[in-house]
């Protein structure tokens, strides 16, 4: 394993830079250093695409199945060759699943835009106008982060059934608020700390409020850090199933627990669920791979650019 | 003398308006802050103080008569319950194992990312998405389609090599349950880790080649010492997250078999919405919130010099 490794960082253009002569350009003879770092690396990108593939093939199979027949699904030995079709898909949407995605949409949409609304100015109190004990503050917000969920869940429970709140859509809005908010405040806080501080005096001595601040002259700067924040609002709000699956039932269920409920009320449908599991996915999916860049920035909260 | 005492006046004056000023400063300065720190207050520490509340009386929802205060009895019970012990232990193995599998194989994974290769943006989109995936999804996936004993992939696998079928969720649930858990949680390691590696300067590593190092030592006196603070951060976030784990045994194992791999989110689960045991549950809700905060001490630590937090 070390001796495949150890050549090609050396044959890495990118690494070696101006060091080593351009491999490429000398008619390399067999067996010379240069044709031997040649195939190493090209062995290492076998390796990669392989270990790659192999660490994907999990959701290639979910997306392979969802595209079958129940009975070629549950077969055994699996079945690799097979008709497509959208019969499970179609199966999904008509049972209901609209419904779900409707919830889902609400809870997500609302708690992020809500999120920013609230951690957009707390983040700036944090980081450009800071207030005294910043530190404290900051330690506050990621101490809420630390606490288990399951430590909270019953007053919330009682109580939401005491006020009527329970399966209510407008209560896991609130929840996931929560719970979203102090990583939105870190996040942002990095971004706004990039703001170089003569922007800002700039815009004072103009006579902006903070308000007009915020707006005109720091929400276009760090417009990039709010999509970061709001795409990791985004994927966790979407993904939440345990204040979903025990404070809801008949009216406010998300997404999560539609897929729970495709496995358990009608026996397994190994092809349905799959079908679901892959529209349960696709959003959050397709908003990462676009933006992987933030996703780094934004799962370090901040921390790593 | 007269002056003396005006000037004296005057300054006092001034000195009391500057106060106020300030404070008004101060002020100024907080508002924007206090809508989060209020909402977060009464949506995460009201409840909490709650759970203390009920920790102290004996509550069954299925006996409402029953809801007298007994002290510290809930807590006296934990400590004589052996699930509840195994729970912590769970806990424990699965926040570490997945955290550091899954940090040892993000950094394998970054370290052949971080070359330039036919493909390279194809292959981290593919190893990022186990991490994008609904984790209710990817528990399920792993449940049925990959480690069901008869039509599983996994069995089908090891077959092709003469190896017998294996019920992976009831024989081995807690391994099963790493399993999915690590896949899912490698991206999210190998994400900081590339990122770490694509923040080196390339010089200090050109060097290390003139010097003739091989290509461990250049990773072990190089490169691992610059990936610190990106694997300390990795492993910090990571358990945060990783701790709190339902889903997964929800789905996989439904904490079984019997209580074998139940971790202390799904016990006190269990004990609060299918016992109805308020009270006992909220005491265990005390007991690991206590837990994490003499981790979280030692880990916030750590945190504010990876953020470069001063006060």
């Amino acid at each position: 394993m070390t001796t495949k490794l150890e050549t090609p960082a050396a044959g890495d253009p990118s690494r070696s830079g101006a060091l080593a002569p351009p491999t490429a350009t000398q008619p390399a003879r067999p067996h010379s250093p240069a044709s031997k770092r040649r195939m190493s690396s090209s062995l290492l990108t076998a390796l990669t695409w392989i270990v790659g593939l192999l660490f994907f093939a999990p959701v290639l199979w979910m997306v392979m199945t969802a595209f079958k027949q129940e009975s070629a699904a549950a077969s055994n030995p699996p079945s690799f060759f097979f008709e497509p079709t959208l019969d499970q898909f179609r199966a999904v949407l008509d049972s209901g699943a609209g419904v779900y995605f409707a919830n889902s949409m609400i809870a997500t949409g609302v708690s992020t835009v809500l999120v920013i609304a609230l951690g957009v100015p707390a983040a700036y109190a944090l980081s450009i106008r800071p207030v005294k004990k910043t530190k404290d503050v900051l330690f506050f917000f990621i101490s809420t982060k630390m606490l288990p969920v399951v430590a909270v869940i019953m007053p919330i429970y009682v109580i939401a059934g005491q006020i009527g709140a329970l399966d209510n859509i407008w209560t896991l809005v609130v929840l996931y608020t929560a719970m979203n908010l102090p990583i939105a405040v870190w996040m942002m806080r990095s971004f706004f700390q990039e703001v170089p501080a003569e922007v800002l005096e700039a815009a004072e001595m103009d006579g902006a409020g903070l308000l007009k601040t915020l707006r005109i002259v720091l929400m276009p700067m760090v417009a990039p850090g709010l999509a970061a924040t709001a795409l990791i609002c985004v994927i966790f709000a979407w993904n939440e199933f345990f204040f979903a699956l025990n404070l809801t039932a008949a009216t406010a269920p998300t997404v999560p627990v539609f897929l729970v409920s495709t496995m358990t009320s009608e026996g397994l449908f190994l092809a349905k669920l799959s079908a679901a599991s892959v529209l349960a996915s696709l959003p959050v999916v397709i908003a990462g791979w676009i933006a992987q860049k933030q996703l780094v920035r934004g799962l370090s909260m901040g921390a790593v650019k | 003398m007269a002056t003396l005492v005006e000037r004296h006046n005057v300054k006092q004056q001034q000195l009391r308006t500057h106060r106020e000023q300030s404070k008004a400063e101060g002020w100024r300065r907080r508002a924007p802050l206090l809508p989060a720190v209020i909402f977060v207050v009464v949506v995460t520490q009201i409840p909490f103080l709650v759970t203390l509340w009920y920790s102290l009386r004996s509550w069954n929802l299925l006996r409402p008569d029953g809801n007298i205060f007994v002290g510290l009895g809930n807590y006296a019970d934990i400590f004589t319950d052996s699930t509840f012990r195994g729970a912590a232990l769970n806990s424990v193995i699965i926040t570490v194992g997945c955290v550091l599998a899954a940090m040892v194989l993000g950094i394998v994974f970054a370290l052949l990312l971080d070359r330039k290769f036919r493909g390279q943006g194809f292959i981290r989109t593919l190893m990022i998405t186990p991490f994008l995936i609904m984790p209710v999804a990817g528990a399920m996936l792993w449940a049925v389609s990959m480690l069901d004993p008869s039509y599983g992939l996994v069995n089908w696998f090891i077959g092709l090599f003469g190896i017998p079928a294996v019920a992976w969720t009831s024989t081995f649930p807690m391994f099963s349950i790493l399993i999915a858990l690590v896949w899912q949680w490698t991206p999210f390691m190998m994400l900081l880790v590339l990122a770490g590696l694509q923040a080196q300067p390339k010089d200090v590593l050109e060097a290390a080649q003139m010097d003739g190092a091989s290509w461990w030592q250049t990773f072990a006196s190089v490169t691992l010492p610059q990936l610190r603070r990106y694997i300390e951060l990795g492993l910090l976030l990571g358990a945060i997250y990783v701790v709190n784990t339902f889903d997964h045994i929800y789905l996989m194992t439904a904490g079984g078999p019997g209580t074998a791999s139940a971790n202390l989110p799904f016990y006190i689960y269990q004990r609060a919405f299918l016992g109805f045991d308020i009270g006992q549950a909220a005491a265990m809700g005390v007991v690991v919130v206590i837990g994490t905060i003499i981790i979280a001490v030692f880990a916030l630590r750590l945190l504010f010099r990876s953020f470069d937090i001063k006060d």
